[in-house]
């Protein structure tokens, strides 16, 4: 179950050793906009060694790599790729080629290390043309298992100013769940960027959690227990979907096609909604 | 590998390891300042030996100043400052 | 009559203090304190020898002493906490007796009863009459609560009331009042208002301290403890006032009506006491200028004395009405003995203040510490020195679990009913084993340099020599 990602800097040694740590249920150790382009070895090299020593056995470990424009991104992937981190997080991407040339890529990698496994992506979109081809991102390959929507560069391609309301995305993420449903797959949203502000995050995480958004990604570890509730199912929503499992079995023994629940029909979309809440309370097992 | 120019890594923040490396005559020498030597001087210069031998330097003056660094941290600290003095990263 | 004497010199003469004697100070105005270096520097002056310095506690402003140690002008300290600056020199074996350390309860014990009778208090007083009814509340060097000093008064055989804000008499709102002060020095300054109280104390923005006081948060909340009546203290350090501040919110949300706040009372005790969370906050000792304000505003905000914070003597004491108390520590060994009285190589650099009394009488203590410092474990084998046993630690809190004491079964189904990341203490060590390395023992010399006092009087560890 990954509701919240945690942002942590990849050239901060202190910072590494406690990220899992901090309640997150992702952490995404930053190669990218954390890192000054002259520390860009540097960080490459620390973070290798925190995967290779450090286990991080507590939550799952994404790495964000340099984008496909610059120098640094094969780097990235050399050293990463053969501590078999769970995903890859590939920045500004706008379209099925980009992921194309970074699949290959890591195709290239992995066979020269002997790893069977194919690690996961997940792509960060943050330009109006990789919004506009969000379906297309989606669906581009078997190792996206999620897309994240980054709303800061975005607004910045947008030209438009990034506020606290978001209305300005607000069209950029309901077509990101859009395209991640179409394509079976989970979507993030955007972090909220004003740390001090916890009524703000709330709302603005509820907010995604309403548009249909997995989870959300987070620059504080302060956020991350409010993410982490916003995208939890709540204690009420648990009871019903248990009550809709009972009464669907119930149905089913006494050979009944049609059945309602506090007055209301149950359905085929209303049991699978119920079995999801169910398995993600389950994953959870109490800790929320 | 050869050590070609003094090179640094790392950072004087707590937690993380500040390394020189300089080019030098006569093999190997070491100087370790720590705030946790007494429980890690000996783990500090081993870890120091082990990633000279991985990296095949046999001469090198290499001063490392230590604000409790895990071994992680400080293998990859020496790996960055090895390969900036021979020139491989830019 | 009038009690106001020219000088320090004069006071101390007309007292009439002879070589070996225990003079006493306290330490309300912490490390902004000039008080004990003026009188100490006069009596050094004065070619005195061979005395016993009985302070509440001793801060790096009061390095001074070591010369005083060096040249046999102070040859006993009795503290019950001591700062690095002259913890290391301490540690390092530059006195010839050890160095006794009580706690904030156990000091005053022993001054009432006798084992550590005062010759002449010196007490350090922000305002003043001429008569010395006296009180740390106004003028510049204000300091709120004089709670440390009220046994000093009350016992030495002489009293020196020095302040630098002498005021018509009678000073009406006094602390410590005329009958027991003998004279009173007007000085330019007792202190520095920066190293008395801080403007404000803040809470911390380290994500793994933010971490740790919402699992503290979390355990205070499944104890069963927070309900109406509820008593709380905590210190100053930046988690402990973010458990305060989470508190507040959820005693807000929940409209419960505490009963006390007690202890070093800081901004954030003060917001929760006039937010309606505490009936009173009892205040031996205040921590920033919103704390003085308070005490010196607010009726529900009370001074109360070292003894009837803690005295292990006294009839009965606060900390044994307290419901939960958050602590700190700089090592924690698997049998839950905290020190904080020694760093991880040995040296001298806190002491037990009041550690030991609100774990002897809270029905919760803990704990909350984060599970490595740079490259060390807080959890140990064996801790270097015992400032608290372990059988009156309830649990500890770090940011990858929370280890509970066995004796506290009870506290530990509490905790795991809430789904609680609760670990053996055991394993926690062995988490911070495989992050940090096995540490090599320090070693320590075969000199004591330091007697630990419990508050019933036992000596519970004797704290040796650095090397």
């Amino acid at each position: 179950m990954r509701r919240s990602m945690l942002f942590m800097p990849g050239n901060n040694s202190g910072m590494l050793l406690n990220a899992d740590a901090l309640g997150a249920d992702s952490v995404i150790l930053d190669l990218e906009d954390a890192v000054s382009p002259q520390e860009k070895d540097s960080a490459r090299i620390l973070v290798r060694n925190a995967l290779k020593y450090l286990g991080y056995k507590g939550c799952e470990v994404i790495i964000r790599i340099n984008s496909i424009d610059t120098d640094f991104w094969k780097k990235d992937l050399d050293e990463i790729i053969p501590m078999k981190p769970d995903m890859i997080m590939p920045p500004k991407v706008s379209s099925g080629m980009d992921i194309k040339v970074i699949e290959n890529y890591m195709g290239e990698v992995e066979r020269r290390h002997g790893i069977e496994k194919k690690i996961s992506l997940i792509p960060l979109i943050e330009t109006a043309l990789g919004v506009e081809n969000a379906f297309e991102i989606a669906s581009s390959s078997k190792r996206i298992k999620a897309i994240f929507l980054g709303g800061e560069d975005l607004t910045a391609d947008l030209r438009c100013k990034r506020t606290k309301q978001g209305d300005e995305i607000f069209y950029s993420r309901g077509r990101m769940v859009m395209a991640a449903r179409a394509a079976g797959i989970d979507v993030y949203d955007t972090p909220f960027t004003d740390v001090e502000d916890e009524e703000g995050l709330r709302l603005d995480a509820e907010f995604a959690k309403g548009l249909g958004f997995t989870g959300k990604a987070c620059i504080s570890p302060r956020h991350v227990q409010s993410v982490n509730e916003v995208f939890s199912p709540t204690l009420e929503e648990i009871e019903y979907a248990t009550e809709v499992m009972e009464i669907i079995q119930v149905a089913k023994e006494q050979g009944k096609g049609a059945i309602s629940l506090r007055g209301k029909m149950i359905d085929a979309p209303i049991v699978e909604r119920a079995r999801q809440t169910l398995e993600a309370a389950k994953a959870l097992g109490g800790a929320f | 590998m050869e050590i070609k120019k003094k090179a640094t890594a790392g950072t004087l923040e707590s937690s993380d390891i500040f390394v020189q490396v300089e080019p030098n005559d006569n093999g190997i020498e070491i100087n370790i300042t720590s705030i946790v030597y007494n429980q890690f001087g000996e783990d500090i210069e081993r870890t120091v030996r082990e990633v000279l031998s991985e990296f095949g330097v046999n001469s090198v003056k290499i001063q490392l100043k230590d604000r409790g660094a895990v071994e992680c941290a400080i293998r990859a600290r020496i790996e960055t400052a090895l390969k900036r003095a021979e020139g491989m990263e830019d | 009559m009038n009690k106001v004497v020219k000088s320090i010199k004069e006071a101390i003469t007309l007292c009439g203090l002879k070589d070996g004697m225990r003079i006493s100070f306290h330490h309300h105005l912490r490390n902004g304190d000039h008080v004990i270096n003026m009188v100490m520097e006069e009596i050094a002056n004065m070619g005195y020898r061979d005395l016993t310095v009985n302070a509440s506690s001793v801060f790096d402003i009061h390095a001074p002493l070591i010369t005083h140690i060096k040249n046999n002008v102070v040859t006993g300290l009795e503290v019950n906490y001591m700062g690095a600056a002259v913890g290391r020199e301490v540690s390092s074996g530059i006195m010839q007796k050890p160095v006794d350390f009580r706690s904030h309860g156990g000091r005053p014990s022993d001054i009432e009863n006798g084992k550590t009778p005062i010759d002449i208090a010196f007490i350090a007083a922000p305002s003043s009459d001429n008569m010395g009814n006296c009180s740390g509340k106004y003028g510049k060097s204000a300091c709120g609560s004089l709670g440390y000093a009220f046994v000093d008064a009350m016992n030495a055989k002489k009293v020196v009331v020095i302040t630098d804000n002498l005021v018509e008499y009678p000073l009406y709102d006094f602390s410590i009042q005329e009958t027991y002060v003998d004279y009173v020095v007007c000085v330019d300054k007792i202190g520095d208002p920066t190293g008395i109280v801080s403007g404000t104390t803040k809470i911390t923005r380290d994500p793994v301290g933010l971490m740790m006081a919402s699992y503290a948060t979390k355990v205070i909340q499944s104890s069963g403890l927070l309900k109406d009546g509820f008593s709380f203290q905590t210190g100053a350090g930046g988690a402990s006032l973010a458990v305060a501040k989470y508190l507040k919110d959820i005693m807000l949300k929940e409209n419960i009506k505490g009963s006390f706040g007690m202890g070093g009372i800081t901004s954030y005790l003060v917001d929760m006491l006039e937010a309606g969370c505490f009936e009173t906050l009892m205040d031996v000792q205040c921590f920033d200028l919103r704390a003085v304000q308070s005490i010196r505003d607010n009726p529900r905000h009370r001074e109360v004395t070292a003894s009837h914070y803690a005295s292990p003597s006294a009839k009965s004491a606060i900390v044994d009405n307290l419901d939960v108390v958050i602590l700190g520590a700089t090592q924690i060994d698997t049998d839950f003995n905290v020190n904080v009285h020694t760093d991880s190589n040995g040296f001298i650099m806190g002491g037990s203040g009041g550690h030991s009394d609100t774990a002897a009488g809270a029905k919760l203590t803990m704990i909350v510490a984060p599970l490595t410092r740079a490259r060390l474990s807080i959890v140990v084998d064996k801790v270097l020195c015992v400032s608290t046993p372990g059988n009156t630690v309830d649990v500890l809190v770090t940011q990858r679990g929370i280890a509970v004491n066995p004796r506290r079964g009870d506290l530990k189904e509490r905790l795991l009913a809430s789904g609680l990341p609760v670990v053996d203490i055991h394993d926690l060590k062995r988490i911070a084993d495989g992050i940090t390395g096995v540490p090599k023992e320090v070693k320590l010399g075969s000199k004591t340099v330091a007697n630990v006092i419990y508050r019933d009087g036992t000596v519970i560890d004797k704290i040796k020599n650095t090397l």
